[in-house]
């Protein structure tokens, strides 16, 4: 291998961790707020891909990048105001279930809109071809995959560590309780970042609409791919699911070069290491709130 | 996935069926109420296993709409032997799943025959399952030669053409083309792929070509850029994918983004799944049936099919539609219903005019191994600034084997097939 072959490699696996970060991050601070594990996921990951789809001839791609998160968040908001937020009290397997068959409601609801055939979708014009960095050459969209969600990390970072809401959501989710106490209403939150959770798994189906095709089934390996993500990552962590998600990208991207029939079964394999040598994942912290 | 699904679906399930038992029990006896003479016009049914989610998923509309256009035609000549003919489609899913339909269409709709089938892994599941239950099952759009050769069951024919005749087509154009040289091969991770990757190598070596890598790739994969570096930097002359469904689509389209002008061509292509890749196709394939065929027959048909369904047919409509009007000649030339006789009279059974196959010469199953001998068709991506419309990404290259030559010529050689058919009973 030479090293231009790696560089492009290590590259490949940054775009693909990157976008199962996106996933995984929505996971995580979801599990971490509201206590459940999001099944649907997936399915708006590719919820998100068809809003994109729908409107970007309208309205050009870049906009695609805003109007696509914000439906689908905002459905994400119904869904809790309406239907999980009953589940809160319930035994957890409630809430998995609910989200389960919203799946594949989600999922067959697209075909029988859409149809099953993929569809149609390029890379934008702006974005075809490749850069040049020295030796190396790029693909432009994959490259703006790699910026795009490293501002959007930047930016939930800000959001979480500096504003009001963010430190509510940060209390929230270690002690609900008090922060009832102090006399912070939890509802809105809730809402709040199961929209938030459900618009990053939007941004990462629109993100990937130029790559993979858009087509109903799209999100079912990613969506598998973020829960194995966020176990090895540690549920709930905010940089474990960063990590692992890098790290994932990579196990995968390299697996292909040197054994591809194990690439699929990588992943398992890593999460099933760290899952023995670390039951809480690599970044899990102990939290009273699951104990 | 799907096992799981199965398993909540049938609880919240059983209290509503419970509930309908009552119902369902007074229906099952008025049925068995009515007199013979009204039994004996029950519609013909015939069953259809096409897949509707999956990495497959969308040719499973079309076949859908293939079989049923073909049915209403039956239907509006009057039906087969004076009887209406009925399509049950069910979903095949995976190989599991596939033969738990099969039994059901069998068991509890009774029907005829079967037709459809895409996934390679599936129609080998179902036709041990046919042979068992002694039904006709026609394969419409299964490709591994196993399903002709080594596995192959005197109750199972196909319309849909084998790897090698596929390969054959597409190996005829790369040779004249001066082709073979050194090829990286990209394979789907399962039987279809394999097989095909086997025949596309024998076709390789056969020609003193090299190989100068081949990967398996999982069916479902999403990203194929690590692919596409090791491809680039093997420098191979020619890409020979064998690749299936969702995954054409991905590849294609991330090739060229990658910015590869490397030469493509495939073992086989969906037209359900080049569609999708609009501008950025690029390569040469070989086709069993394309909407843009220059047959009047074909044209006719195609016609219908978007005035129909308002979009062309693919070549799995194609094939679906090509099964169930074989099913119907069956039944009129044996007068019967009766599987064991339809398999009779398909054998050396050559398409009539009702429908001949729409290629505009004459196609006849092989007697000995069930295949539908036919020419497939070699297609280019045609450039984006000669489309007429957005379904029109292919030109028609050549016609293999040409008109006049020997449609065995591209077929697996009984010397070399496998095929012992059972005994009929």
């Amino acid at each position: 291998m030479t090293v231009a072959v790696f560089a492009e490699f290590v590259l490949n696996g940054l775009v693909l961790g990157a976008l199962y970060v996106l996933m995984a991050l929505g996971l995580s601070i979801i599990f971490g707020m509201l206590g459940v594990i999001n099944f649907a996921h997936g399915a708006l990951f590719t919820l998100g891909a068809y809003a994109a789809f729908q409107v970007k001839d309208a309205l050009g791609f870049p906009a695609t990048l805003v109007v696509s998160p914000v439906l689908v968040g905002v459905l994400g908001m119904l869904i809790e105001a309406t239907l999980l937020r009953r589940l809160y009290l319930q035994d957890p397997l409630q809430g998995l279930l609910l989200t389960f068959g919203l799946t594949m409601i989600l999922e067959q609801g697209i075909r029988m809109v859409w149809g099953r055939s993929p569809k149609p979708f390029d890379v934008p014009p702006a974005f075809t071809g490749a850069l040049e960095l020295g030796a190396l050459t790029y693909s432009k969209y994959r490259s703006f995959i790699l910026l795009s969600v490293v501002l959007l990390i930047v930016a939930l970072t800000l959001f979480l560590q500096k504003t009001p809401i963010g430190t509510i959501v940060r209390a929230g989710s270690r002690d609900p309780m008090m922060v009832r106490l102090l006399g912070i209403s939890l509802r809105p939150v809730l809402t709040l970042v199961f929209g938030l959770g459900t618009a990053f798994a939007a941004i990462a189906g629109v993100l990937s609409a130029p790559l993979a095709g858009v087509q109903p089934a799209m999100g079912v390996n990613v969506g598998t791919a973020a829960f194995v993500v966020v176990t090895i990552g540690g549920l709930g962590s905010f940089w474990g699911a960063i990590v692992s998600g890098l790290l994932v990208g990579q196990v995968v991207s390299l697996s292909i070069y040197f054994q591809p029939r194990a690439a699929e079964a990588s992943m398992y394999i890593l999460m099933a290491v760290i899952l023995l040598l670390r039951p809480r994942g690599l970044m899990g912290e102990r939290w009273e709130k699951f104990e | 996935m799907a096992q799981r699904r199965d398993v909540s679906i049938r609880l919240p399930r059983r209290k509503f069926l419970t509930g309908l038992a009552t119902v369902a029990a007074a229906a099952g006896t008025h049925e068995l109420a009515f007199p013979a003479v009204v039994r004996a016009q029950e519609p013909i049914r015939i069953g259809q296993l096409i897949p509707f989610t999956g990495f497959l998923g969308a040719i499973g509309e079309y076949g859908k709409q293939g079989a049923t256009l073909g049915v209403e035609e039956l239907n509006e000549k009057g039906g087969v032997l004076g009887r209406k003919v009925e399509l049950i489609t069910e979903d095949e899913a995976n190989p599991g799943v596939a033969v738990q339909k099969a039994r059901k269409l069998i068991e509890k709709d009774k029907v005829v025959a079967i037709e459809g089938l895409v996934s390679s892994a599936s129609c080998l599941a179902v036709g041990d399952e046919v042979q068992r239950a002694r039904v006709l099952m026609i394969n419409a759009g299964a490709n591994s030669d196993e399903i002709r050769s080594k596995r192959c069951h005197r109750y199972v024919f196909s319309t849909e053409g084998c790897n090698t005749q596929y390969v054959s087509a597409i190996g005829n154009w790369l040779i004249r083309e001066r082709k073979i040289s050194r090829w990286y091969f990209l394979t789907s991770d399962y039987a279809f792929g394999h097989d095909l990757l086997r025949v596309a190598r024998n076709l390789l070596m056969a020609n003193k070509g090299t190989e100068v890598g081949s990967d398996l790739a999982p069916t479902g994969t999403t990203d194929f850029s690590q692919y596409i570096t090791k491809i680039k930097a093997a420098k191979p002359d020619l890409v020979f994918h064998n690749l299936a469904g969702a995954d054409v689509t991905n590849f294609l389209k991330q090739y060229a983004e990658a910015g590869m002008t490397l030469e493509v061509a495939g073992g086989v292509i969906d037209s359900a799944y080049a569609w999708p890749v609009g501008e950025s196709l690029r390569g040469h394939f070989p086709i069993i049936w394309w909407h843009e065929l220059n047959t009047p027959a074909s044209r006719a048909w195609a016609a219908r099919y978007v005035k129909r369904w308002g979009r062309p047919p693919d070549n799995q409509a194609y094939g679906d539609y090509v099964a169930v009007h074989a099913i119907a000649q069956a039944i009129e030339k044996a007068k019967s219903t009766d599987s064991a006789k339809l398999v009779q009279a398909l054998e050396g059974h050559t398409l009539t005019a009702a429908m001949d196959g729409l290629k505009g010469r004459p196609l006849t199953f092989r007697a000995w191994d069930h295949q539908l001998l036919q020419p497939m068709y070699v297609v280019a991506a045609r450039d984006k600034s000669k489309w007429r419309d957005k379904w029109d990404i292919f030109e028609v290259i050549s016609e293999v084997p040409l008109p006049g030559e020997s449609l065995e010529t591209i077929a697996i050689p009984k010397a070399e097939s496998q095929c012992q058919l059972e005994p009929l009973a």
